[in-house]
């Protein structure tokens, strides 16, 4: 056990639960594991796995459009490029990386010993897998994989589906129940587990904004799981839900799907600003600026997600008082955003700020995703949108908050927390790299993509009109230097894992929390005891 | 010393159970909000239907035939009302109107012909979907008799006059002056056969 003042308990008092037995070694450690450390590594390795997949797509779209004309790639497999790039990025590489996060970082932060439901999160891991497995496999299909873009429009995904659809479904499904499974442990975990004394609001918020998303979570996802049964049962079963010939409404399709979609967006966000709202103050050397306030937005942010879905479809025909409807209250998120942004900036305000590089990814975090977020703002207009609808203008926006948003605050908690886990501090110099290297080619991937989105270039097209080639030109070599970029960050955790210079209990002398009063690397089982809180 | 320990344990075991029971009650009532969220996707269909019934949003007219009963005649506007027709993919058929519009007042009842000819050499069942602009004239375009009511087989290289009924309702809003009706058909012969 360990010499930690907060954890030091004799032996004989943890053997009141089978997770508390010995781990396994081999494969079975793995597959059998109920530890929530064990699970949060599976989850994290998982979502590399698939951010490394889902890259290698983007790579073969910016290949193809790095000239005018169709050069490498078909029109169809262009698609089928689009489609599973956007599916395996936002289910199977942002949000199986935040619920690594929370599974390491949720239980240690608010001082159980585990997840509440141990044998749920081994479940709700290990079914991830299969659904990738089963979605990827489309590809060796005769037909291909999904091809009507991952938004499954339809009757793009019903009347005209090249045969993918059952495969795209049951994938879903089962991404579904995962996720839903894993925001019900989440919630569990916080409302129960939590160590006495620890009231809500001194919890970190890292820990808050992973409640109201799992709350997000267990409210939308449930109607994608509605949505792609609808699609389904359309495809092969002769319902009408979105078959006008048969009496239903393709637009009803969006609203239903947009319905989920809406909130999701801020599900792959939220827990960002959590990470970074750890990360801040560690290295401002400052308590958070406007803790409850920062509750409150993130609340407030989570409420207003249920009525602006319809900001994606304002050029569906809406009429006149719901485009107004939807687009001010699309524009009232950035309220609450800008109570964010400003607490951010309040807490480095004359703080003794120090640039490691978690603050690095955190600090990028702050400007592009603003960035991001005001181009959010001028989509979220209605009247302008009519024109920036379907341009690469709207792919710029969400790869700001998506990439240089979602992603970079997760490389922010990994490189934070990396010592925590592997008991090794990571190569300084390399991490470095993988900062400027990622923060410039990223910018030079998406930047010029407003300029082409503004000029007019349709998305999802793999093929683009001559005046389009040069700034394509830059955004593609922009696309491969991010790419292998992000080499750079595999070489720096597989060289941590494996050893270094060895992490003290609190590397960061700013950081503040809990996981940090135990020793690193985090031992198997911490916190049989609750910690006391005041 | 070992009384105490043994009542510590007592204690924390309880404490254990008690947590036990409370994990339970909050998985329980999530699991409520998922399965109510799952049918809470589903009801949206009705209910977007509902919605658009009585706003008229989405320019649905209503598919159930109009008794026409306008006590009067308000000779004092004239509406505009077009025609417009389009096959949907994969249905080889003629499809027109045979007046591209009619000019009527509100409440007058008034006739118009479709013609549909199957140019294929395979029997077909179509079906013609209405869809009135702007949408919030949908409610007051009233079909007492339509084609549209009902699918339409037609056999190899036959063709058929198909008619419409309707009346333009009094209390259409005053500054609608043209109403386009379109019609697309869908080819449903497969789903008629199964």
């Amino acid at each position: 056990m360990t010499t930690d003042a907060i954890n030091d308990q004799p032996e004989h008092d943890s053997h009141d639960g089978e997770h508390h037995d010995h781990k396994m070694t081999g494969l079975k450690r793995w597959l059998y594991t109920t530890n929530h450390k064990d699970i949060g590594s599976m989850y994290l390795w998982f979502s590399f796995i698939m951010f490394l997949t889902g890259g290698v797509m983007a790579l073969v779209i910016r290949a193809e459009l790095f000239q005018p004309g169709l050069q490498i790639i078909e029109p169809d497999f262009f698609n089928q490029m689009t489609t599973v790039h956007g599916l395996i990025m936002v289910f199977g590489a942002i949000m199986p990386a935040f619920t690594g996060l929370a599974n390491w970082m949720l239980p240690m932060m608010v001082g159980a010993p585990d997840m509440a439901l141990p044998r749920l999160n081994n479940w709700s891991f290990w079914i991830l897998p299969f659904a990738f497995a089963i979605l990827l496999s489309s590809f060796f299909m005769e037909s291909g994989a999904p091809n009507f873009g991952w938004t499954f429009y339809a009757p793009l995904s019903t009347t005209y589906s090249n045969g993918s659809t059952a495969f795209f479904v049951f994938a879903v499904h089962i991404m579904g129940i995962s996720s839903i499974m894993g925001a019900i442990n989440i919630v569990v975990t916080i409302m129960n587990m939590r160590a006495p004394g620890m009231t809500y609001m001194k919890m970190p918020l890292f820990v808050w904004t992973f409640f109201i998303t799992a709350y997000l979570l267990i409210a939308v996802m449930p109607v994608l799981a509605g949505t792609v049964t609808m699609v389904l049962t359309d495809t092969y079963f002769g319902t009408s839900f979105f078959d006008a010939a048969g009496g239903g409404d393709p637009v009803m399709f969006q609203h239903i799907f947009w319905f989920f979609g809406h909130p999701e967006v801020y599900i792959m966000i939220l827990p960002a600003f959590g990470i970074v709202s750890t990360t801040i103050p560690a290295f401002s050397r400052k308590k958070l600026f406007g803790y409850s306030s920062m509750v409150y937005a993130t609340a407030s942010i989570a409420f207003l997600s249920f009525i602006v879905w319809a900001h994606h479809m304002f050029t569906t025909g809406m009429p006149l008082f719901g485009e107004l409807f939807f687009m001010y209250c699309t524009m009232l998120i950035a309220v609450p955003t800008g109570v964010k942004v400003f607490n951010w900036a309040a807490t480095m305000w004359r703080g003794s700020i120090s640039f490691e590089t978690p603050m690095l990814f955190s600090i990028a975090f702050v400007i592009l995703f603003t960035i991001g977020g005001f181009s959010g703002l001028m989509l979220a207009m209605t009247p302008v949108d009519f024109q920036y609808h379907d341009t690469y203008f709207v792919v710029a926006h969400f790869h700001y908050v998506l990439v240089t948003g979602a992603l970079f605050s997760i490389f922010a908690g990994a490189y934070y927390w990396l010592p925590k886990w592997t008991g090794y501090m990571y190569n300084d110099t390399l991490s470095k790299w993988h900062f400027w290297c990622s923060l410039i080619s990223v910018n030079l991937l998406f930047f010029p993509m407003h300029f082409l989105g503004l000029a007019g270039m349709p998305r999802r097209i793999p093929d683009y009109a001559l005046q389009f080639a040069d700034f394509n030109k830059w955004v593609s070599i922009g696309g491969f230097a991010f790419g292998l970029s992000q080499l750079i960050f595999l070489v720096l955790v597989i060289k941590c894992v494996k050893g270094g210079e060895k992490a003290p209990a609190k590397p960061w002398d700013g950081a503040e929390g809990l996981e940090w009063t135990v020793p690193s690397p985090a031992p198997y089982h911490t916190f049989e005891t609750p910690p006391k809180i005041d | 010393m070992n009384n105490g320990e043994s009542q510590d344990k007592v204690s924390k075991q309880a404490q254990v159970n008690a947590k036990d029971v409370s994990v339970k009650k909050t998985v329980k009532k999530l699991m409520l909000i998922v399965f109510g969220m799952f049918g809470f996707g589903f009801a949206m269909v009705p209910l977007y239907d509902v919605f658009c019934d009585i706003t008229g949003l989405n320019g649905k007219p209503s598919n159930v035939a109009a008794t026409y009963n306008a006590a009067t005649i308000d000779t004092e506007r004239t509406i505009t009302v077009q025609f417009l027709t389009r096959t949907a993919k994969g249905i080889p058929w003629k499809f027109e109107p045979m007046m591209n519009e009619i000019k009527v007042h509100p409440g007058e009842r008034k006739t118009v012909k479709f013609y549909a000819k199957n140019e294929s050499v395979n029997d077909i069942v179509g079906q013609a979907v209405p869809s009135v602009s702007p949408g919030r004239a949908a409610v007051y375009f009233q079909k007492i008799e339509c084609f549209c009511f009902n699918s339409q087989p037609l056999k190899a290289t036959e063709d058929v006059e198909m008619g419409l009924q309707f009346y333009v309702d009094l209390d259409l809003p005053d500054d609608v002056s043209t109403i386009t009706l379109s019609y697309t058909l869908y080819d449903i012969t497969s789903s008629v056969d199964s």
